[in-house]
């Protein structure tokens, strides 16, 4: 008895040691997966790493979050952003694994906890669609939801699905704080269900999605800032607020001077203040490590080619482009680039939603492998513009000096490769 | 307000029948009207007010679940604007549009939603959803072939005294065949022109545009200049299939065969 005992003991110790270095070992493989795929110049890497980690240990995800303090950055817009700010935030208090380069999938999170094994903090950027699934593999300490508009309806649904989704993964969360934005009916309806929200009145750019209830479909009344519906779903009292670049939090006065442009990134600077304060980051610390952030994963960022000098934007849906006509500079030229590939979404009408009417007069020129879409679309809004359908090409269309460049997703990753061909933040 | 000449299109609903970006047709018609010298007025037509009966054209979007059966009871609610729609003026119907102007809706759990009852078609959910491109052969003469894209699980049913609007070559559109047999995509009455092509279909589309402009004002239109991307933009789509067959063979050689030098 004794001795069956003990080899049962020796075989179950004996599982679970060969379990951890098969876990070790799929972790390296991945690692090396990704290494082989940067080497060959195939792209970051890291989800070809994620995936060859998952397929030889489908719980991967689980054991390399275990033990860690996890936040999870989700939403239609806004992602990457945040999560760059909430890392260097957390940065200030630890070590952070972070999926930079925004893999936003199961996979891009495996690569980036595998890459990062002695991090006690981890910021996983994650698409929205994807988040039940993670979420549920990491148990995360904290969710946070930025908005919640329509993006590449051809591939999911409506967003109100993507928020029904969200809403019953936060139900199984009861230790997860969900910091979410108190202005977004979609969020908001979504993050009821959690157990413990903190809400900060972030703002939106763009109410197209929001007009009609979440819930219950009828058309939301909205007062000063603040909206409610016959059916009882109401903006809930903030326990966080923007007054101009500060945020207020009960008594608690944070100012947050960024770098980065657009009252937009400010409502982002918000949710990540009130994400890091809840990890233990005091938030003048964290915001003055956000203060230092200058461009995301190539948005933001300014490069001289000739005798132009480039900034790029990144916006890939109507409300996207909402917060982005926002920080347009007159004097700069513009080149407007758009694909429509399976991570843009195959539909080009959402360009229809994007206010181009309101573009100030400026040299305009349109480029992506959709030009003429855009260039149609250009057309109809009254804007003057040219057409190349190659942005390098283009580029030479446009005078010398400021260009501010908006491309969505695909377009932007092409064009950054191009102009930067070595830098994956330049 | 409006002098007799002026074009005035109603844009029904947008908050709640404005997810495909449908409301870009209206901007659309408006913009091919003045340019050819007519006046032309764009009304949005919301939720909290009563809307007017006194339009030429209204427009009506696609919208999510809930806000469609939202939309069917508010028009419902209305009736002189349900008599215009049946009686005086034209309307453009797109996907969610089309189904709540028909007889009625059936959704996933069974249940029969009344429509409007402008339109003799009813729809039920299909099995899978269609989603993507669309091409079709437009019966209305002059029209030629219609592109655009398709987002819904709608199969609707054409009474068999209604038209349709074209017969598929690529995509779903209404997802049934007529008696000969053909593929139909939407539906096409002397009011009405109701279709799956959402978004801006009348930008992807100018001939379709100037069609419900040509009805509206009751006599020919003076030409116009086709847009600079208009050309390019239906290649995209429509493009010589030998192109596009080239293409696909050359993806598929080693760069070597297919890069000189």
């Amino acid at each position: 008895m004794v001795t069956s005992l003990a080899v049962m003991g020796w075989v179950r110790a004996s599982v679970s040691r060969v379990r951890r270095g098969w876990a070790r070992s799929a972790v390296r493989a991945g690692l090396a997966a990704s290494r082989l795929s940067r080497r060959l110049g195939l792209g970051e890497g890291s989800i070809i790493g994620g995936r060859v980690t998952l397929a030889l240990d489908p719980d991967a995800l689980s054991r390399l979050a275990a033990g860690r303090c996890v936040v999870l950055v989700s939403g239609t817009n806004g992602k990457t952003t945040t999560s760059h700010l909430l890392a260097a935030a957390l940065r200030t208090a630890g070590r952070v694994a972070h999926n930079a380069t925004g893999s936003n999938m199961a996979d891009g999170a495996v690569a980036a906890l595998s890459a990062a094994v002695d991090a006690e903090y981890a910021v996983l950027e994650v698409d929205e669609w994807h988040l039940a699934e993670v979420a549920e593999a990491v148990d995360p300490a904290v969710v946070v939801l930025l908005n919640l508009t329509r993006d590449q309806l051809d591939r999911g649904t409506e967003v109100r699905a993507v928020a029904a989704a969200l809403g019953s993964v936060l139900v199984r969360l009861p230790r997860t704080l969900v910091v979410a934005n108190a202005d977004d009916p979609m969020v908001v309806w979504a993050a009821g269900m959690a157990s413990r929200t903190h809400w900060v009145a972030a703002g939106v750019c763009w109410t197209g999605d929001a007009a009609s209830c979440p819930g219950c479909g009828s058309i939301l009344r909205t007062t000063g800032g603040s909206w409610t519906c016959a059916c009882g779903l109401a903006r809930p009292e903030p326990d966080s607020w923007l007054d101009g670049e500060l945020l207020r939090t009960g008594q608690e006065v944070t100012p947050l001077s960024l770098r980065l442009p657009g009252r937009f990134n400010v409502g982002n600077a918000a949710l990540a203040v009130a994400a890091a304060a809840r990890l233990g980051v005091p938030p003048r610390r964290a915001a003055t490590a956000m203060g230092a952030v200058e461009s995301v994963a190539g948005r933001f960022a300014v490069i001289r080619r000739g005798h132009q000098e480039l900034r790029l934007l990144l916006a890939k849906n109507p409300a996207g482009w909402a917060a982005t006509l926002s920080v347009l500079e007159e004097a700069r030229a513009l080149l407007i680039v758009i694909n429509a590939r399976e991570a843009d979404g195959r539909d080009t009408s959402w360009l229809w939603d994007v206010s181009f009417e309101n573009l100030p007069r400026r040299v305009v020129v349109a480029s992506g492998e959709r030009s003429a879409d855009l260039g149609v679309r250009l057309s109809y809004a009254g804007i003057d513009h040219r057409t190349h359908p190659d942005p390098i090409a283009a580029l030479a269309l446009l005078p010398p000096g400021k260009v501010d460049v908006v491309a969505n997703y695909t377009a932007f990753h092409q064009l950054l490769r191009r102009l930067a061909p070595r830098a994956d933040t330049p | 307000m409006t002098g007799e000449s002026t074009i005035v299109i109603g844009l029904l609903l947008p908050e709640v029948l404005g997810t495909y970006s449908d409301a870009g047709n209206a901007a659309v018609l408006a913009r091919r009207a003045s340019w050819r010298g007519i006046p032309a007025e764009i009304l949005i037509l919301s939720a909290d007010a009563t809307p007017p009966a006194s339009c030429d054209v209204y427009l009506l979007g696609g919208g999510e679940n809930t806000a469609q059966l939202f939309a069917a009871d508010w028009l419902r609610r209305h009736t002189r604007l349900r008599h215009a729609l049946d009686t005086r003026a034209q309307t453009l119907a797109v996907c969610a549009g089309l189904q709540i102007l028909g007889q009625s809706t059936r959704d996933r759990s069974g249940h029969h939603h009344p429509g409007l009852g402008v339109l003799d078609v009813s729809t039920a959910p299909g099995r899978h959803r269609a989603v993507g491109e669309i091409i079709t052969s437009c019966v209305i003469p002059g029209i030629g072939q219609l592109i655009g894209f398709e987002n819904h699980r709608g199969l609707t049913t054409v009474g068999h005294g209604t038209g349709r609007l074209a017969t598929v070559l690529t995509g779903t559109g209404n997802g049934t065949t007529d008696q000969a047999g053909r593929r139909t995509e939407g539906v096409h009455t002397e009011r009405v022109i109701g279709t799956y092509l959402h978004g801006p279909v009348l930008a992807r589309n100018p001939a379709l545009a100037d069609h419900i402009l040509r009805t509206v004002v009751g006599n020919d239109l003076a030409p116009l200049d086709e847009l600079p991307d208009q050309t390019a933009l239906r290649r995209t789509y429509l493009g010589p299939p030998a192109t596009r067959r080239r293409i696909h063979i050359r993806r598929r050689l080693p760069k070597r065969l297919t890069h000189q030098g």
